[in-house]
């Protein structure tokens, strides 16, 4: 099959080069087959300006109806795969139709474009951003380059930011008490928290964390959604038995708290601190150009000696903070 | 499990190799400087621990080769020139470790190089690393952990004159890390002793043994630690070690010396909780098993405990009342299950406690209320039986100091302890005690607020009293009547609103004696001239005649009535005559309310009918005024029905009872007369025909005496009247009445049913022709 790739390999090499290319943060992107590139990084409201050269092979000349580059975004559904919908499309002619015969130079620029949403690989979809050189031709087809890029957009600070607590059980088995310490983290952020026992009647083995993400596509009846674990951190291991024997041999008349608290019997706290940046979060995304949404989940899980789950979860945001 | 052992020497094995294996990649990445990889396998090969499969003493072995895997990989993490990697960042990078076990141990390696290198104040450090091994609860692999802690941080303590002793790091600082490392294994060590079925229990004493040393070597580093003065002991340490769980007989033994130190702590500390838990716990152990009661005995724990109190409570004045009356609850509980067969010791506590009581003027504090009704709850608990705190003589001067409300609680609490058990109250004394200790309920107290009373708590309340008097017996006729006195010196006091609630327990109570009594007559006839029944009916009568002063006629009534029985019982007409002769003034001169006649009628009707004490003449009085009142009723349905009941009096089926045929017809053709007058009225009134129902009951009467064999009714009389209802029924100004109805078939129903039984039942029914 030798001969083959021969017979069609390109007529020509197209590179596309960013002018600020050399000092512009690179970023690692995951290729179609499997392979990690470094690409480019964007954000919104920053133009794109580059070169784009086209360089016949050795002795061919290359006829052709134009010259032109794209800058598209892109969202790809795997399930209706090759087909890309298009939220941004823009254009710039870079040649009349004429003839190619050695290496040629364009220079292009998209100045302040708008990119609202971020670059997001996901496991129903894809949303890039990419750079497509397009050489016209009336035979042989016409030839194609594409250059990805990478776009990332970052969010002040909330100005609201609760906690987050909660009460939960089963009756007369198990009463706990969490607090996470932010309803709203970045990407780089640590979980603080505790959790409170209370009760404890089951034999609980552990105690994890988990963080999930919750990808929905399509919409209405269509929804599809996809939730994958993407970190999972044990908090405790064991669980702390609530010994109440003094007060229920004695006071079992008198039920109150204050008596408790006489005792000194109170609940045991477990503490949470969990990392965020180990994991590869992207933020929150609601409602993107009304083909998905990716949100994630503090998903506490109880685990008993017969693996029971319990579990409580909650929903948390998660916003790009721009490096300080 | 029959080879245990050996399976449990392959799972060390299977462990150690492990270890071993990942250690191997550990060092590997040591020596090529590669941090990412060196945590990675060392996180693997601490997982090896994570193992639950090992006793405590093959898990030590298992913990001691991490331990020394660790001591490597902590020279290389304090060389930042090997990783180029702070230690700020690298006290957050051990942190991504996703299980607890491997992270923890991490934690307090870094930990201990961050202390080292002073970029933190070491109290911060610390405080973060025993904070953070909360997360390991599991009891065998927390206690090493920690163990791990506290090794690694031995050197690294703010001690006096250490160096990393600074001006936020105090040796107070290293107390409180040491005490809180110390605290949290204790609590895990405890926790051992709770798990597994009782099978393995023997063999869980065993292992908690194995690690008392690894809590212990917490003591040891207190202990070392320089800046510890005897006053920071005394206010600091020594009440926070004795919150923990020392083996109990060790507190026992050591209990002088303990209590000793008590009296001189500051009032900040909170020596009342230490005690009170002390206490607690050695109430705990007593219970534990009867074997180690003795112990508690030769070193006299109880009055060295009640004298430690007494001195404490005495050294700090300013102590809240709840504070004190707490440490009595304690010590009470302590007693009652050490010696609970010295009351004394418990008249003592309650002694104690009135005195401290005594010095305040007024108990406000709700705490504190509640903890005096622990304290007088308690003894009841423990005995079941009220009779036994009746014993204590400090018990009601204890209750004089609760609040109205708390009392009448607390009195309710006794009277509910008395039904539940069942416990019956045998002596005058006694009752005379009880009654002192429940007066809340049975009298008005002075400064009452009348108004705020809650008619339903009053109702209950009551009819607790009123069951109360029922558990009060003796089958000695004497100390009953001893008893009954007593009740009813103290509920006659207790004013119109409660007499009726008390009253008739009481009567009934007088009336038990006299069955009593009359089981045992053959015995003591004549005998004891002080107990004859007819001392008896004076007093009842003097308790019923109490009733007037509420008034409750209606009452009182009733309770002549069942007096009036009772006489019959005795057969002692002139009393039986005489409760009659009350009840029918009662009905003259005090019920006026036409419904509640007719209840006293038919009430006084029933009763005179069962009685058979009377000779003719008195019965005929009786009857006479009975009938007569019958015939004065205001509605002619009640003048109907209870003329028609009076009708019963002339008939009674027993043997030699009274069968005066004539007059039972009399009554019964005075009834028609009513019923018809009734009638007529009713089309008069009302255009409308009255109820044929009389008909149908007097019917039924009829019917009753035919069959009785009084000759006065004869069959056609019974024909007759059937036709005169089928009429009325049929007449167009009755009303249809489906109840009448279904009244006359069933009933000549019933007269069908006679007919075809045969015999002479059926012959005697035969004549009437339906």
């Amino acid at each position: 099959m030798n001969f083959l790739i021969g017979a069609f390999k390109p007529a020509c090499n197209i590179s596309i080069t960013f002018s600020d290319g050399k000092s512009r943060k690179q970023v690692p992107m995951k290729k179609e087959n499997g392979k990690t590139i470094m690409v480019s990084l964007f954000q919104s409201k920053e133009s794109i300006a580059g070169k784009v050269s086209i360089e016949p092979l050795q002795g061919k000349k290359i006829e052709h109806l134009g010259v032109k580059v794209e800058l598209l975004g892109q969202i790809e559904m795997y399930f209706d795969r090759g087909n890309f919908y298009d939220f941004t499309s823009l254009v710039r002619e870079l040649d009349v139709p004429g003839d190619i015969y050695e290496r040629k130079t364009y220079p292009f620029e998209f100045s302040t474009v708008e990119m609202p949403y971020e670059t997001y690989n996901g496991a129903n979809l894809r949303l890039r951003y990419v750079l497509k050189v397009t050489v016209s031709r009336n035979y042989g087809g016409s030839i194609v380059e594409y250059q990805d890029f990478i776009v990332r957009n970052y969010s002040p600070p909330p100005s609201i930011n609760n906690s987050i607590k909660m009460e939960v059980g089963i009756e007369d088995c198990l009463h706990i008490e969490f607090e996470y310490n932010k309803s709203k983290y970045h990407l780089k952020d640590v979980i603080i928290g505790k959790i409170y026992f209370l009760l404890v009647r089951i034999k609980i083995k552990n105690m994890d964390l988990e963080i999930r993400r919750r990808e929905s596509t399509g919409s209405g009846a269509n929804t599809h959604v996809e939730t994958e674990t993407l970190a999972k951190f044990e908090l405790m291991d064991g669980a702390p038995v609530r010994d109440t024997s003094i007060a229920t041999d004695i006071y079992h008349f008198l039920k109150d708290s204050a008596h408790n608290h006489v005792l000194g019997i109170e609940g045991e706290s477990i503490p949470i601190r969990l990392f965020l940046s180990p994991y590869e979060l992207t933020p929150t995304y609601r409602n993107i150009n009304n083909k998905f949404s990716v949100k994630y989940y503090l998903n506490l899980v109880l685990v008993d000696e017969e693996d029971r789950r319990y579990f409580k979860q909650q929903e948390i945001a998660i916003y790009r903070q721009q490096d300080s | 499990m029959l080879n245990g052992t050996e399976d449990e020497e392959k799972w060390l094995a299977e462990g150690i190799a492990g270890i071993q294996h990942k250690a191997f990649y550990m060092h590997r990445a040591l020596d090529s400087n590669n941090l990412r990889e060196a945590l990675k396998y060392s996180a693997q090969m601490l997982s090896e621990l994570r193992t639950s499969k090992l006793s405590p003493r093959k898990y030590y072995e298992l913990y001691m080769r991490a331990f020394d895997e660790l001591k490597r990989l902590e020279l290389f993490f304090k060389d930042d020139s090997k990783h180029g990697v702070s230690v700020v960042d690298l006290y957050e990078l051990v942190q991504h470790a996703g299980n607890i076990l491997p992270r923890l141990y991490l934690l307090c390696t870094v930990g201990s190089i961050y202390i080292k290198s002073k970029e933190a104040p070491a109290k911060e450090v610390l405080k973060d690393l025993v904070e953070m091994c909360r997360g390991v609860q599991h009891p065998i692999r927390g206690l090493f952990l920690r163990s791990y802690l506290a090794q690694i941080s031995r050197d690294k303590l703010p001690d006096i004159g250490s160096e990393y002793e600074g001006d936020a790091d105090t040796v107070m600082d290293a107390v409180d890390f040491v005490l809180q490392n110390f605290t949290e294994m204790n609590k895990l060590w405890v926790r051992m002793q709770h798990q597994g079925p009782g099978r393995v229990r023997e063999k869980r004493e065993k292992e908690r043994s194995e690690l008392q040393d690894l809590v212990g070597k917490n003591l040891h580093v207190l202990s070392q630690i320089e800046g510890v003065d005897l006053e920071m002991y005394k206010e600091t340490v020594l009440p926070r070690v004795l919150e923990q769980v020392f083996p109990d007989e060790y507190h026992l033994q050591t209990l002088e010396t303990l209590l000793g130190a008590c009296p001189q702590l500051q009032p900040t500390v909170d020596v009342k909780t230490v005690l009170s838990r002390l206490m607690d716990r050695l109430s705990n152990y007593a219970a534990s098993s009867a074997d180690v009661l003795p112990e508690f005995l030769q070193v006299e724990a109880f009055s060295k405990l009640s004298n430690a109190i007494g001195k404490v409570i005495e050294a700090q004045v300013d102590m809240p009342a709840v504070g004190a009356i707490t440490l009595y609850v304690s010590l009470l509980t302590f007693t009652l299950r050490v010696h609970p067969d010295r009351l004394d010791h418990v008249d003592q506590v309650l002694g104690a406690c009135v005195k401290k009581l005594s010095n305040i003027p007024k108990l406000e504090d709700s705490r504190a209320m509640k903890q005096v009704v622990a304290l007088l709850s308690a003894p009841l608990e423990k005995y079941n039986d009220i009779v036994t705190a009746l014993t204590l003589s400090n018990y009601p001067r204890v209750m004089d100091h609760l609040d109205i409300g708390t009392n009448k609680l607390m009195a309710m609490v006794i009277i509910q302890s008395i039904m539940k058990n069942n416990s019956c109250i045998s002596t005058a004394d006694k009752v005379e005690v009880l009654f002192e200790l429940i007066k809340g309920l049975i009298k008005d107290t002075d400064g009452a607020d009348v108004d705020e009373l809650d008619e339903e708590d009053f109702k209950e309340e009551q009819n607790s009293v009123a069951r109360l008097i029922h558990m009060l017996y003796n089958d000695e006729p004497e100390e009953m009547l001893r008893i009954i006195c007593i009740v009813r010196k103290h509920t006659m006091v207790g004013g119109p609103k409660r007499l009726p609630f008390t009253v008739s327990s009481l009567v009934f109570s007088a009336l038990r004696l006299l069955r009593q009594l009359q089981g045992q007559e053959g015995d003591i006839v004549g005998e004891e001239a002080s107990m004859t029944p007819n001392k008896i009916f004076q007093l009842l009568t003097q308790i019923i005649e109490s009733l007037s002063a509420v008034p409750s006629p209606e009452l009182a009534l009733r309770l002549y009535l069942q007096c009036a029985e009772a006489a019959n019982g005795c057969d002692i007409e002139h009393v039986a005559y005489e409760f009659f002769t009350q009840a029918f003034v009662l009905y003259e001169e005090e019920i006026a309310d036409s419904k509640a006649q007719v209840t006293a009628i038919h009430l006084m009707i029933g009763t005179l009918q069962r009685m058979n004490v009377f000779g003719v003449e008195n019965r005929d009085t009786l009857t006479h005024k009975a009938t007569g009142y019958s015939a004065r009723l205001l509605k002619k349905a009640d003048q109907c029905r209870a003329v028609y009941a009076c009708s019963h009096l002339f008939w009674v089926n027993d043997q030699d009872g009274i069968k005066d045929g004539e007059r039972v017809l009399l009554c019964l053709k005075r009834a028609l007369r009513i019923a018809n007058a009734a009638q007529q009225m009713a089309n008069v009134a009302r255009g409308s025909g009255g109820p044929v129902s009389l008909f149908v009951e007097i019917l039924n009467k009829y019917i009753y005496f035919f069959e009785k064999g009084n000759k006065q009714i004869t069959s056609s009389a019974i024909q007759g009247l059937i036709e005169l209802i089928n009429t009325e029924m049929q007449s167009d100004s009755t009303n249809p009445d489906s109840v009448a109805d279904a009244f006359l078939a069933s009933t000549l129903r019933y007269i069908q049913f006679q007919k075809q039984k045969g015999g002479v039942v059926g012959e005697k029914f035969e004549s009437i022709k339906l």
